[in-house]
């Protein structure tokens, strides 16, 4: 019985630790989660892209649910998911509110209107403060927040169909509901 | 003429254009060309971070040293004072602004972690996702000794004579050793 013992010990050791150095090599650094998650959204007031002398703030989106796309025309991963966006912004679903992050307001313009605009309005953080108090770290990034202006979804990098299809449509779908 | 052979074995669908301005290992150098191209875009087209006034050198230092306590989340391994990401200049300058309102460090450090969490400080606080992370570490150490300690114990029992050796068959294993 205690030779039994002694013999396997070690090796379920030896396979405990397998098991915790292959799913640290199977996660992803670079997803830190999201501190900011079911909380209000942080306060902003912000120069309009097209339209500098208005301005919108968070106040202006409570009561219906929105989201909230990190974007620049210098990101490249920006480009990789535009066309989703203009999917996204095409079918209706909820409005699109971009933050357009430490770029020059002449390129970010040039930039939607060569590959088109799915923001309803875009909003300039010249100097990223606004990006800071939302806990961004890299473009892209979306945020999906209810009515209540509670940040309900968050996700880091670039949106393809599948994290569309299979992430962003259901929360937006259940928080719709309630 | 032995790199253009070569390159056109690694990559055909590499114009015709290029190929003789590539070297032997071409793939590699394309990719990576492919790569720098791409951070130089990112890094030069971001707008820089806005010049702040020169501070205090005990300011200076204390933020220093602050900065050195915080992870850049671009550079996941170096710190805010080191890093040379645009994000890590950007909060440098947050830092700054919060001292310039006399913020304390922990003040600093609270506003950063509210919106980063947990992941920008170096020195990850203790609580109940964290306790294993802290002291795993110092249980495992002692429950090591403690196994050693019981080992040893044992071993000693064991190394023991189970009956001593009496005095009349001694006396017969000297005779006949002393025989030859």
């Amino acid at each position: 019985m205690l030779r039994t013992w002694r013999f396997f010990l070690p090796l379920a050791i030896f396979f405990g630790l397998l098991w915790f150095l292959y799913t640290g090599l199977s996660l992803n650094p670079r997803e830190i989660p999201s501190a900011l998650l079911n909380k209000p959204t942080p306060g902003f007031e912000l120069a309009q892209l097209h339209t500098p002398d208005k301005k919108l703030s968070n106040a202006d989106m409570k009561g219906q649910v929105w989201l909230l796309n990190v974007w620049g025309s210098w990101c490249v991963s920006c480009r990789y998911e535009h066309p989703f966006l203009n999917e996204l912004a095409k079918a209706e679903v909820l409005p699109i509110i971009g933050l357009n992050w430490k770029d020059k307001p002449e390129d970010a313009k040039a930039w939607l209107a060569k590959f088109g605009n799915p923001y309803k309005v875009s909003v300039s953080d010249l100097e990223g403060r606004t990006a800071i108090d939302f806990g961004v770290y890299g473009a892209p990034e979306t945020f999906i927040i209810d009515a209540a202006g509670m940040i309900r979804y968050k996700h880091t990098g670039p949106i393809d169909a599948a994290v569309l299809r299979d992430k962003l449509l259901p929360v937006i779908r259940e928080l719709k509901k309630s | 003429m032995m790199a253009t052979t070569k390159t056109k074995e690694a990559n055909p669908s590499i114009g015709g254009a290029f190929r003789t301005f590539l070297p032997v290992n071409a793939r590699q150098c394309w990719g990576l060309s492919i790569l720098c191209w791409c951070f130089a875009f990112a890094v030069h087209a971001q707008t820089p971070t806005p010049e702040m006034p020169p501070m205090a050198p005990e300011l200076e230092l204390r933020l220093k040293k602050l900065e050195t306590e915080l992870r850049c989340l671009v550079c996941q391994n170096q710190t805010l004072a080191e890093s040379p990401a645009g994000l890590a200049g950007d909060l440098r300058r947050e830092i700054r602004l919060l001292a310039d309102q006399n913020k304390s460090n922990e003040e600093i450090k609270e506003h950063l972690r509210v919106r980063y969490g947990d992941f920008v400080l170096y020195r990850p606080p203790v609580d109940n996702k964290t306790y294993l992370l802290w002291f795993g570490p110092f249980s495992l150490l002692i429950a090591g000794g403690v196994l050693l300690w019981v080992m040893n114990r044992r071993r000693a029992k064991n190394l023991q004579p189970a009956t001593p050796i009496s005095q009349a068959d001694l006396a017969r294993a000297t005779a006949m050793l002393k025989d030859d």
